[in-house]
């Protein structure tokens, strides 16, 4: 049998660091293309379809940077918590209470208008969703409860209380009783940047303000040095004086409150209403765009590009292929395996071990024969 | 409460709590290796799937059982692959297991939408079944319920009572040590994790095959990261598994009783439930930190290496 074995290298390869995210995309390229032809689709065809045809016009790129708008604000804001070592799973769900809290205004007063009134849902989301955080960091800090459970169950938690809002008390009046609230007034509705060529809203500038201000914090702040001494080694932070409860309310406040902007960012600028399912599962796609991003702000804002093509990709494969829209969520996954997979080129150097042929026992009769000769 | 009814209760209490106690037996074993898998949901929603899809080509059932758990462990190799001989991170491989999964079983099973499914029939013991009130329970029950009696059992036996059980747990306790000792982690490490993908492959079964015999797209709703809960629950422990499983089963149940007694309380307020139940119960052991470090696998987690 063929092995593979690692070496640890004595220092992380600088090389790999720069390339791995690049092999991955490569793979999951190559992955990709073997599953078209496996659906019986030309692979050319395929890829193509799904990574490039989106690329070709200009409503489309509008399109993919409203996709990327959630994508890059939530994982920004997950590397922070990566960084840190607290795995927060759950930006689904504050994404979804910060779209609901940001929603009041619009939804229960629609009689307040003005200018201010965009501002205070903003705020407002932001607070709904580090509200929502605060559950998993307290049981965290308090009880040492796992967070990676806690905040999961918290997401379906918050997709049924959005569910019982739009079907309940807040469904709108006038809708034909459809699941859905009242559609936000001009007031309420986040602008378009450029309104003559497509859609895309001003939530893209909060993504990449989010991604300039926390790179800031992590290259050139103390803060940022807390958060990384604590990631890599909590007892160290604890002897540098770091306190490692305080590090899970920040990561968890900061990321939750990236997540909520990012959830009423969504409603209030592509969305326009509350309905039962706001995302397709941004929150989860935000884990391996911070990955592939490499937890760096600059690689998010590349990364959160590159998965919302794969969500305008299987829309495009849906129609011009008619392969199942899910084709989205399997490059995805894949691409996160491709990633950690090609992690590993940095840490480690790879060798792939053949058995030594044995040498073969020698036959009696030979060994016999040989004896005679002598 | 008339007898009958409460044994209906009982009955669908057990129903509940099946695919939970096998996914979480399987992911305890994987644990005690010292392999913290997280992919259980999407490894339960590929043997839903592939479950379902098996028993519709084939007409039989238990083609889709068997179908369930091999591509169970199949799936699992892939976290398998990347975590012991790659090294990855646990936390994010298994993550990514489950996001592969649901995408999978997603674009798999969307041509199995609203078909209708082949029921796996309860296989009832002759004359046992018949006895009053605990006849149907025990004795008449689908074939995946006896099977995670005998896998609670089994696990129990194997891990306590076997040289291989303490083999296991050796190589979760110290990786170290048992590589010095010339134990294979890497390759009992592998044999865990199928294991645990067999399991969470035959729970996703019991739900596509028993529990709403149908295909629905994100039927597993959670069930692989309250069987997540569950080991911790436990403290690794097997029996504590069972109890933790039809404790869940019965929060789960009891929702759909109170919705019928029509008390006003949403319906989505009460769905909520097991989720809350699952926090409220992480809180609860974690705050007796005594006794949940006394059994965990001090491994866990860890990636292993070995120096040459």
């Amino acid at each position: 049998m063929i092995r593979i074995e690692l070496d640890r290298r004595p220092q992380h390869s600088t090389l790999f660091s720069i390339l791995s995210p690049f092999i991955a995309v490569v793979i999951t390229a190559l992955i990709g293309a073997l599953m078209f032809a496996m659906l019986s689709k030309s692979p050319i065809t395929g890829l193509y379809a799904y990574f490039i045809e989106p690329l070709t016009e200009v409503w489309s790129l509008h399109e993919l940077i409203i996709k990327a708008t959630p994508l890059i604000l939530i994982a920004v804001g997950l590397s922070v918590c990566f960084l840190s070592n607290n795995w927060n799973i759950g930006a689904e769900g504050q994404f979804v209470m910060g779209a609901v809290a940001g929603s009041i205004l619009p939804v229960l007063y629609p009689e307040i208008t003005g200018p201010l009134v965009l501002p205070m849902m903003l705020l407002m989301g932001l607070a709904g969703g580090m509200a929502w955080a605060t559950i998993p960091a307290f049981l965290k800090a308090r009880f040492g409860t796992n967070e990676i459970l806690s905040s999961l169950m918290l997401v379906y938690v918050a997709q049924l209380f959005l569910d019982w809002l739009v079907r309940g008390p807040w469904r709108n009046p006038e809708g034909f009783n459809f699941p859905e609230t009242r559609s936000f007034h001009a007031d309420a509705v986040l602008p378009e940047m450029m309104s003559a060529s497509g859609r895309a809203h001003f939530g893209f500038v909060f993504a990449i303000l989010a991604a300039l201000v926390v790179w800031f914090m992590l290259a050139q702040t103390l803060k940022g040095y807390e958060i990384r001494v604590l990631g890599a080694s909590p007892r160290a932070g604890r002897f540098a004086g770091f306190s490692q409860r305080r590090m899970v309310f920040f990561a968890f406040l900061l990321s939750g409150a990236l997540a909520g902007l990012a959830g009423i960012v969504e409603v209030s600028g592509a969305i326009g209403q509350l309905r039962p399912s706001i995302s397709p599962g941004y929150g989860f796609t935000a884990i391996i765009v911070a990955f592939l991003g490499r937890l760096n702000p600059f690689g998010i804002v590349a990364a959160g590009l590159i998965l919302a093509l794969s969500y305008l990709g299987g829309e495009a494969a849906q129609i011009s292929l008619g392969i199942s829209d899910k084709v989205a969520n399997v490059f995805q996954g894949v691409l996160l395996f491709s990633v950690l997979a090609c992690d590993t080129l940095i840490r480690y150097r790879i060798r792939i071990v053949r058995p030594k042929p044995q040498p073969a026992p020698e036959p009696e009769a030979v060994k016999a024969r040989l004896e005679a000769a002598q | 409460m008339s007898p009958d009814i409460l044994q209906a209760i009982v009955l669908t209490i057990i129903t509940a709590a099946t695919p939970l106690l096998i996914a979480a037996l399987g992911e305890l074993v994987v644990e005690r290796s010292g392999v913290l898998n997280l992919g259980v949901e999407g490894m339960m929603i590929i043997g839903a799937v592939t479950g379902f899809g098996a028993a519709q080509l084939t007409g039989s059932p238990w083609a889709g059982v068997l179908a369930a758990i091999v591509c169970g462990a199949l799936f699992s190799l892939l976290f398998g692959f990347l975590t012991l001989t790659l090294a990855t991170n646990q936390v994010a491989t298994g993550l990514s297991l489950t996001l592969l999964g649901l995408g999978v079983a997603g674009m798999v099973g969307e041509r199995f939408v609203g078909l209708p499914g082949v029921k796996l029939g309860t296989l009832d013991i002759p004359l046992l079944s018949d006895i009053p009130l605990i006849g149907k329970l025990v004795f008449g029950q689908d074939p995946i319920f006896y099977m995670s009696v005998a896998l609670a059992i089994g696990v129990w036996w194997f891990i306590f009572r076997t040289r291989a059980g303490l083999t296991l747990r050796a190589v979760g306790d110290n990786h170290g040590s048992a590589h010095a000792l010339g134990i294979n982690v890497i390759g009992v490490r592998y044999l865990a994790v199928m294991f645990g993908g067999a399991c969470a492959g035959l729970a996703g079964a019991h739900l596509s095959l028993v529990y709403i015999p149908q295909w629905v797209e994100g039927m597993t709703a959670g069930r692989g990261w309250i069987a997540l809960a569950l080991v911790v629950f436990a403290s690794w422990l097997p029996w504590r598994v069972v109890v933790g499983a039809y404790l869940f089963g019965a929060v789960t149940i009891a929702q759909f009783h109170v919705q019928a007694q029509g008390l006003g309380i949403p319906s989505q307020f009460l769905s909520a439930l097991p989720y809350l139940a699952t926090i409220v119960v992480l809180v609860l052991i974690s705050s007796n930190r005594r006794m949940t470090m006394r059994n965990t696998p001090a491994s866990l987690g860890k990636p292993f290496v070995p120096e040459r």
